[in-house]
């Protein structure tokens, strides 16, 4: 295990560095940045079409001090399972002296939607990469669509809280848990709000031979509409209401993340979903009648799913 | 093919003759050009080609990173990408796979990464139809990459090994796709002339590299290099954008003069030469009539020609070998003296005014001194036989404009029931 104090990673050079054109108070930059900072060597990183690709590069300006490329929306997963097989065949050749690592980042668009395939045969032919989604839970480079990371009853542009539909009518899809199915060396959960924990995660996702999968959740003032200076405070209530649990499995055993033990061993310490939905105007429809039972059946969602998670975890007691 | 020892003056190298369908000539070539990546999906009719492949990797004899993708969209995405790493790369498609990677192909072309791959040319969808024509290249001509139309096997095989040549050109990175005609040239056996693995490999040689301005100011390798840290296919507004298309645009216009040239060598080394390596011209010196195609029926066009050419007809045929980019000037050469001259389409352009080639050479033509009739003939789509008496059919037809100066339809339909 991976072991670091804070002046080593303050000291550490930026990888993704200041400079870049994200929005104030954006959480996927601040996920990039922790990220790169748990690089443990050479590393290649590859991203899907997205805010960070856009933010990041605009030519000729580039805010990465890693060789980097981006290809298209849909295959993040397959560009870094091409730049894996060129190192893999280096190596063999004699043409690379020390190891590469392969970082693929996407949003939740290209991921739980367009990016699945490519993600899902990456996983399935084993190539040794991590792939990070910096989820926002919607289509936010294009203007705030929904996507299937998009929680029940958020107000998007294609899914605006109107007088007959109040939002979105789905659930966000379990997408850490679809790659635990794919039998892979690692999967985890993590928030912008606990750094040391995604640090960790993600050096762990660089080690493991294979491929690791990392679901960093990551708010976007713009989309979730709340004052920029909240974006950590969300990434943490998410966890708090065990919205957004954190938990890892290696070799498919899930394990409850240390700031989820915390409502797992004391559950009065489980905060209402209520306090994570009122701070965003995404979900201002939902305290207003006709529609405030929707904030009853996220709830109910929420504990279901949440207890499911701890039988995976052998936390129910 | 011609065998041209005596034209280019040397005594070829020992060459195994091996009975191969188009497809296992592809494979070989490509096990023969030392590739590092090989990334594909199956499709019918390319197949063989990744089959083939496999049992070179399972068999270890080559020393190639194969995956098998879950798409062609990604099979593409991984060529690119580890061609942008600095190795050496191919897939293979076809029809509705080719369809797939559409958006791949000109993100690969716009990122300068010369990936090879080879075209099993089929039918597209719908009705759904395995067979050959050349709807689904030709509806990726303007993608950026260079295409290579072969009459047969043989020319398959040898258009692969000088395919990673000119693509590899640090002039151009441009990448190339070399077409051959589903199931015609695909599932069909025939003896085809091996080069040692040797002179393949000194002939194909090592990927290089060239050096582009790197972030620092500094002159660093084009390639996703940890030493020397670029970024590669950024956001590239109006600013730059256009100035990026136009450079891709000089690459093509440098194109036809390295195509030549590795054709030239390639031929010194083999003893093959395919016309001049864009255009192939069959008795059509003093031709009055000629017809234009690319692909596997330019084989029946010339037993075609043989035919009228012992009747005295001065017949005559021009294929196109390499269709982009668009050999102008030698078109406009070997045409100019024929007075009427009917292109082939195997593929229709819908409610355009004729199929691709046409648009093409018509329009070559139009600044011609003595400019020619030029008519069309869409055939073959969906695997229809073009057989001799068609062929005939439309060099009948050609007399005929020459006899009666009159053209009537310019676009026609050939070997249909209409």
């Amino acid at each position: 295990m991976w072991k670091f104090t804070a002046k080593e990673i303050v000291e550490k050079p930026e990888l993704f560095t200041s400079g870049h054109r994200a929005c104030a108070g954006c959480g996927p930059a601040i996920a990039l940045r922790q990220i790169m900072k748990a690089t443990r060597g050479p590393t290649i990183v590859t991203n899907a079409t997205g805010c960070m690709e856009v933010v990041s590069t605009i030519y000729p300006y580039t805010a990465w001090k890693l060789p980097w490329i981006h290809t298209a929306f849909e295959n993040a997963a397959a560009n870094a399972s091409g730049i894996e097989a060129a190192l893999k065949v280096m190596r063999r050749k004699g043409k690379l002296k020390e190891p590469v690592d392969v970082i693929a980042l996407a949003g939740d668009g290209g991921t739980f939607d367009i990016g699945i395939q490519a993600l899902s045969g990456a996983a399935e032919r084993g190539h040794d990469f991590l792939y990070v989604l910096y989820d926002n839970e919607a289509y936010m480079n294009t203007g705030i669509q929904r996507s299937g990371g998009t929680p029940y009853g958020a107000s998007t542009t294609t899914s605006p809280a109107g007088t007959v539909i109040p939002g979105k009518s789905q659930f966000k899809k379990p997408i850490a848990d679809i790659m635990v199915a794919h039998d892979i060396p690692y999967v985890a959960t993590a928030s912008i709000a606990y750094w040391q924990d995604m640090l960790k995660k993600a050096r762990m996702g660089l080690e493991v031979e294979g491929p690791a999968f990392l679901h960093a959740l990551a708010p976007c003032p713009r989309g979730w509409r709340y004052d920029t200076s909240k974006t950590i405070e969300l990434a943490r209530l998410a966890v708090e209401t065990c919205i957004f649990p954190l938990w890892e499995a290696i070799d498919g055993e899930y394990t409850l993340s240390p700031q989820s033990r915390i409502p797992a061993l004391k559950p009065e310490r489980k905060k209402p979903v209520a306090e994570y939905l009122k701070m965003q105007r995404r979900f201002q429809h939902l305290f207003r009648p006709p529609f405030e039972h929707m904030i009853n059946d996220i709830q109910r969602t929420v504990d279901k799913r949440w207890n499911r998670l701890l039988k995976k975890c052998n936390m129910d007691g | 093919m011609e065998t041209v020892k005596q034209e280019v003056g040397v005594e070829a190298v020992e060459q195994q003759v091996l009975a191969l369908n188009g497809d296992e000539a592809v494979a070989l070539a490509v096990k023969q050009s030392d590739v590092d990546v090989v990334a594909a999906y199956p499709i019918t009719p390319q197949t063989i080609i990744v089959e083939r492949f496999s049992e070179y990797v399972a068999n270890g004899e080559v020393n190639t990173e194969f995956v098998c993708t879950e798409s062609e969209h990604s099979a593409l995405t991984a060529c690119l990408t580890a061609s942008a790493t600095g190795v050496r790369t191919f897939t293979a498609s076809a029809s509705a796979g080719l369809a797939l990677m559409h958006e791949i192909l000109y993100v690969t072309s716009g990122c300068r990464a010369p990936v090879v791959m080879a075209i099993a040319n089929r039918a597209l969808s719908a009705p759904i139809n395995i067979h050959c024509d050349h709807s689904d290249s030709m509806a990726e001509r303007d993608s950026g990459w260079i295409q290579i139309y072969v009459e047969n096997s043989q020319e398959a095989y040898d258009s692969i090994i000088q395919a990673f040549r000119i693509a590899e050109n640090t002039d151009l990175l441009l990448p190339v796709m070399v077409c051959l005609d589903a199931f015609f040239l695909s599932h069909t056996l025939e003896n085809v002339n091996v080069l040692p693995d040797e002179t393949v490999r000194k002939f194909v040689g090592e990927r290089h590299v060239p050096l582009v301005r790197g972030h620092n100011g500094k002159d660093v390798p084009f390639k996703l290099d940890p030493d020397n840290p670029i970024t590669m296919g950024p956001l590239d507004l109006y600013d730059y954008y256009f100035e990026h298309k136009r450079q891709q645009e000089e690459a093509m216009r440098k194109a036809p003069r390295i195509i030549k040239q590795i054709h030239d060598e390639y031929a010194h080394t083999s003893g093959r030469k395919y016309g001049d390596g864009l255009i192939e011209t069959y008795q059509l010196e003093d031709a009055e009539i000629a017809t234009v195609c690319c692909g596997s029926a330019a084989g029946t066009a010339k037993a075609v020609v043989d035919k009228l050419r012992a009747q005295r007809i001065k017949a005559g045929l021009l294929r196109l070998r390499t269709f982009r980019p668009l050999p102008v000037g030698e078109i406009m050469r070997a045409l100019e003296n024929v007075k009427a001259i009917a292109v082939m389409d195997r593929s229709n352009s819908f409610g355009g005014y004729g199929g691709p080639i046409f648009h093409e050479i018509r329009h070559t033509l139009y600044g011609a001194r003595n400019r020619p009739h030029v008519v069309n003939y869409i055939y073959g789509l969906g695997g229809r036989d073009m057989p001799q008496n068609t062929i005939q059919g439309i060099y009948s037809d050609l007399q005929k404009i020459l006899e009666t100066k009159q053209v009537g339809n310019e676009v026609k339909f050939a070997g249909v029931r209409e």
